[in-house]
């Protein structure tokens, strides 16, 4: 009885937070992937850069989490409160994971089909945008689905600085020594999660019908 | 027309590719780069459009240097087909073969109505047009492969061992089927394969490279086939150059001998009174060889009314074309089980038998024949081999 009062007196703090947690993860995503293609490209094409390249983003991985956030706002000159650190850090993470991701995939194109789009006069950038990235789709997809939910779970970090979104719900259960916003938490993040995998796997399915056609008929 | 002027390709490491190679593929016609592994066809082939840059020399199409034009223009007027197809895996056949149009700039219509007329003139179903490579064979996927390459109508075409990657019976109907093309379009078409054989049946000119690409002779088939300049030609032509030679010999002098054929579903008593030497020949419907039946081992247990059937019939022989060259003819005589090989003509139906004696008698006219032009090709370029009608067997039916 008690529960269903506070989740229904709490639905509209709830759902505010559920779209804080929407974008903070999202838009990270996005930008993660924006800058990941370039770099992922530039890794698979030069291959002296793919060492360097494919270490130093894994290397920015290993970067503790709540150390970021704290570390940002004196990088960015951000205030501390502000949401962009926690865009900012979950868009390197993001990157960290989808460089080797982007650049293997790449890797993965055939070479006859590569060989055949520079025999046919395709340049540098058509041969990419119309042949490379789209066989690349279901590996790069793959990679996506991973960050995505990496993503979901790091904004609840953000909580500890006082950022709204689901995490707060955390830090509230915890201050009030009551279980269900910790529980409600979980179940939206978990949701979110599965939510933002479904969109990504539609996505790349709608991407490739080619990759269907492959299962023999 | 194709011309390399000295064309050399050496890597940093210092081995050489290519070694001042001089070579002109002649407008219209199919020339032929042949050699072992390492010999440098490939890397000859990537020069014209490109894709390999040479060390030194000139590549000139048509009479200008393609070193000085805009790589992706140059390629886009040039036909290539390569190994395994190269399909890109995420476009439908249509869109595959619409691919050098669209970059070109055609619109969307028109790039789809020459993709559909190219499908039909490499031979597959319109049906075809909305599938991905991989659901087609290896042999679907390279007529693809060749109709991407015909799409923007090249003058030019590169084929770099373009039938090597599908099984032999699929090969032989895609290189008769290239023939046919290539009689019908008059492409200037620079073909490479390590199979003589196949350079012999497709090419108007083969050039035969050594490994460190250096030229070793470069001649018409029956002349490459029947005069070697070297060893290492004589060796790569193989030990069965004299056989194969013969499909440059016309039969002109061969005599057909009439057959009494007996149709699928006559009688045995009916085959035993056409048969000759204890051999009958039996035909389809339509008149077409399908085998031969032994009259005296058909018989134990069987009455004399009953009718021939698939089961009595030996098909250990192949048919030979009349218009087919003295290889085909030898072949169908000497594989028959009952030593008459059956000759068909060009629709398939049959015109008779040869035995492998008269074959015989018909090549050494041949090469009387051509001993006597042969003091005219000395001096004269433009004289061939002695009826040097290039109508050749591809597809060896069984009778």
């Amino acid at each position: 009885m008690i529960a269903l009062r506070w989740l229904s007196d709490n639905a509209g703090v709830m759902a505010e937070y559920f779209l804080a947690h929407v974008w903070l993860s999202v838009l990270p995503l996005l930008l993660g992937l924006v800058l990941a293609l370039p770099l992922g490209w530039a890794a698979h094409h030069f291959g002296f850069l793919y060492r360097p390249l494919v270490a130093g983003s894994a290397l920015l991985y290993t970067l503790p989490s709540l150390a970021l956030f704290v570390l940002l706002p004196q990088v960015l000159g951000t205030r501390m409160l502000d949401p962009v650190n926690i865009v900012c850090a979950l868009t390197v993470y993001t990157v960290a994971l989808l460089v080797r991701v982007v650049a293997d995939g790449l890797a993965a194109v055939p070479e006859d089909t590569v060989r055949a789009a520079d025999a046919m006069g395709y340049t540098a950038v058509q041969r990419w945008a119309a042949v490379e990235l789209p066989v690349a789709v279901p590996v790069i997809a793959a990679g996506l689905r991973v960050a995505s939910v990496s993503n979901v779970s790091l904004v609840s970090l953000g909580a500890l600085l006082g950022i709204p979104q689901l995490g707060s719900l955390f830090t509230l259960g915890f201050q009030l020594g009551y279980l269900l916003p910790i529980a409600a938490g979980i179940v939206l993040c978990l949701l979110l999660a599965w939510l933002l995998d479904g969109l990504i796997l539609a996505a790349a399915r709608l991407l490739t019908p080619w990759k269907r056609a492959e299962t023999p008929a | 027309m194709i011309r390399f002027d000295q064309v050399t390709k050496a890597y940093p490491d210092g081995t050489v590719a290519v070694d001042g190679l001089d070579l002109t593929a002649p407008t219209g016609r199919t020339t032929v780069l042949v050699g072992p592994s390492g010999c440098g066809k490939t890397t000859s082939l990537r020069m014209v459009n490109r894709l390999i840059e040479p060390s030194s020399g000139t590549v000139l199409l048509d009479g200008r240097d393609t070193a000085g034009l805009d790589t992706a223009e140059l390629r886009r007027g040039i036909g290539y087909v390569i190994q395994n197809a190269g399909l890109f895996p995420h476009r439908t056949v249509a869109d595959n073969i619409a691919s050098v149009p669209r970059l070109l700039g055609w619109t969307r219509r028109r790039a789809r109505d020459r993709a559909l007329e190219l499908l039909e003139l490499v031979g597959l179903p319109a049906s075809y047009a909305g599938r991905y490579p991989a659901q087609l064979s290896g042999g679907q996927q390279q007529r693809v492969g060749v109709a991407r390459a015909l799409a923007a109508d090249p003058p030019v075409m590169l084929m770099d061992e373009p039938f090597s990657a599908v099984d032999p019976v699929v090969r032989a109907r895609l290189q008769e089927e290239f023939l046919a093309l290539q009689r019908e379009i008059g492409k200037t078409i620079l073909f490479v394969t390590h199979d003589i054989a196949e350079a012999v049946t497709l090419g108007d000119r083969i050039a035969v490279l050594r490994v460190g690409g250096h030229l070793a002779q470069f001649a018409e088939p029956h002349e490459l086939l029947t005069r070697p300049v070297d060893d290492f030609v004589a060796d790569f032509v193989g030990r069965d150059r004299g056989y194969r030679a013969l499909d440059f010999a016309a039969p002109a002098a061969l005599e057909v001998r009439e057959e009494p054929a007996v149709r699928l579903g006559a009688t045995l008593e009916q085959a035993r009174a056409a048969a000759r030497d204890g051999w009958a020949l039996v035909v389809s419907d339509e008149n077409r060889p399908l085998g031969w039946i032994d009259v005296g081992a058909a018989a134990p247990g069987t009455a004399g009314t009953d009718p021939v059937g698939h089961g009595h019939l030996l098909l250990g022989g192949t048919t030979a074309r009349r218009s087919g060259g003295l290889r085909e003819l030898l072949d169908a005589a000497l594989s028959s089980p009952s030593g008459r090989g059956a000759v068909t003509d060009d629709a398939g139906a049959l015109t008779g038998t040869v035995t492998p004696e008269d074959v015989v008698r018909a090549i050494t006219a041949a090469r009387a024949e051509d001993a006597a032009a042969g003091a005219g090709r000395e001096t004269g370029p433009g004289a061939t081999a002695a009826g040097g009608d290039r109508n050749r067997a591809a597809a060896e039916g069984t009778a």
